[in-house]
């Protein structure tokens, strides 16, 4: 039962909070994940400690060709803003299809990887990015890459009774990148996806230097098509090379079949085709073409 | 548990309230300070009648922790106009008859006040986006999105 709700200043007073508690405060930011598992019993806390004040932890900032986002930066800024769009689109495109405005404008991004859906948009598009997340505890500062976050379903590696993820970093795209994102979903608001694949592709004298291949949800996380990114590593840009990628892809996933979100089988035959699409307009955006 | 005292900004007064760390924003407004105009649909973030403006913002209030609020900027259907000096969403919605049951529709006008607010002229995908997270289940969208443009037209006019 929630006994008290703190709000602390600084990033050294949330973890005296979070001491203090031993093991009973717990961190919140968005809340739009946490309040519903507490009201069902799915998570227990006696106290949460707010991050969303803490100063500096609102901001999205470029420096030296890293972009951080803080604990506090919801879907609906990130969405927003131009930063995102021009350096790391698939992001922007990611946070914008989560739950509804009203959701987008309360739910933060930090949320959306550390309470670990194995489908969470943005941080599907954030292990597309290669971002790392900074991590806090009594013990210090450690940087942890996001895709190494998950330890099963809706479960992270985190322990939001004693570490903050204080901020998520990764670098921005350059001239010769691209990235894309591709949804299947039952609505266009308010729905979760049956699957999301996000791509981002760096390209040499129209030939891929790498490529990061995100899909979800077909594993407790997000899982990167490694088969498909090998693939594509120094291979020509070329509809052929994506076709393999987007077949080797769909040979690394494992869908469940699901009420919500469609069968096996189905999705099966629909997550190559979001792999070509991704693929075909992040090679656009990075200048390329097939 | 410990009460405690959230003051707030409310519908431009500032209120004190003892609320409880469990209380959501939705239930103080409605049974604490009695703004029964914020519906309480679903209880779970999904459904929009709860909707209310907090610093300039549509959230959910019945997934917003009360305490959350705390120095916060909110706005409830209350606040924006009434009888004798409606806000022109709320003589539009009459109007045009963008009203079927009504339960949705507090939520659907503080959406559209937010989006307004910012965006005196928004194009029909911004309308769309804006209202995406308020679920009418008389499924009465068509009017409801021409009566939000025509009250962005009668602000514009008004200016």
């Amino acid at each position: 039962m929630l006994q008290d709700y703190l709000i602390p200043e600084t990033v050294e007073q949330a973890l005296s909070h979070l001491q203090g508690g031993k093991g009973r405060a717990r961190v919140v930011a968005g809340g739009t994940d946490l309040l519903l598992d507490l009201a069902n019993g799915k998570k227990e806390a006696g106290v949460l400690v707010d991050l969303t004040r803490i100063p500096g932890l609102q901001e999205i900032t470029l420096e030296d060709d890293l972009i951080r986002l803080g604990a506090a930066v919801t879907h609906n800024q990130v969405a927003k803003s131009k930063l995102i769009q021009e350096k790391a689109s698939v992001l922007a495109r990611a946070a914008r299809s989560v739950g509804s405005l009203q959701i987008r404008n309360t739910a933060t991004v930090v949320g959306n990887v550390v309470n670990a859906q194995p489908a969470a948009d943005a941080a599907v598009a954030l292990v597309a990015l290669g971002a790392v997340a900074e991590v806090v505890s009594p013990s210090g500062k450690e940087y942890i890459p996001v895709e190494k976050l998950y330890a099963g379903v809706g479960k992270s590696v985190l322990d939001s009774t004693s570490q903050i993820v204080t901020r998520i970093q990764f670098p921005a795209l350059l001239k010769n990148q691209g990235s894309a994102y591709e949804r299947l979903e039952q609505r266009k608001a308010l729905a979760l996806p049956m699957l999301n694949v996000a791509v981002v592709v760096s390209l040499a004298d129209n030939r891929f230097q790498w490529a990061r291949i995100v899909m979800a949800p077909v594993g407790p996380g997000p899982v990167r098509a490694t088969e498909a990114e090998a693939i594509l590593t120094g291979a020509d840009v070329s509809l052929g090379n994506i076709e393999n990628a987007a077949a080797a892809a769909r040979a690394q996933a494992n869908p469940r079949s699901s009420a919500l979100r469609g069968s096996r089988e189905y999705r099966l035959e629909v997550l190559p085709v979001l792999v070509r699409r991704a693929l075909e307009a992040a090679v656009v955006r990075a200048g390329g073409n097939c | 548990m410990s009460s405690k005292i959230l003051t707030f900004t409310l519908n431009g007064e500032t209120i004190r309230v003892v609320v409880e760390p469990t209380d959501m924003l939705a239930d103080v407004l409605r049974d604490k300070l009695n703004l029964i105009g914020v519906k309480k649909g679903c209880g779970q973030g999904e459904c929009g009648a709860c909707t209310v403006i907090m610093n300039g913002d549509a959230v959910t209030s019945c997934i917003i922790p009360a305490l959350k609020a705390e120095g916060a900027v909110v706005e409830t259907i209350e606040g924006i106009g009434g009888p004798g000096k409606y806000h022109p969403l709320q003589e539009s919605f009459m109007d045009l008859g963008a009203i079927q049951c009504g339960f949705c529709t507090p939520g659907m006008i503080m959406s559209a006040k937010a989006l307004l607010d910012k965006n005196e002229q928004p194009t029909r995908e911004e309308i769309r986006e804006a209202i995406s997270g308020n679920i009418c289940r008389c499924t009465g969208y068509v009017k409801i999105e021409k009566a939000v443009s025509t009250a962005a037209e009668k602000i514009r006019e008004g200016k």
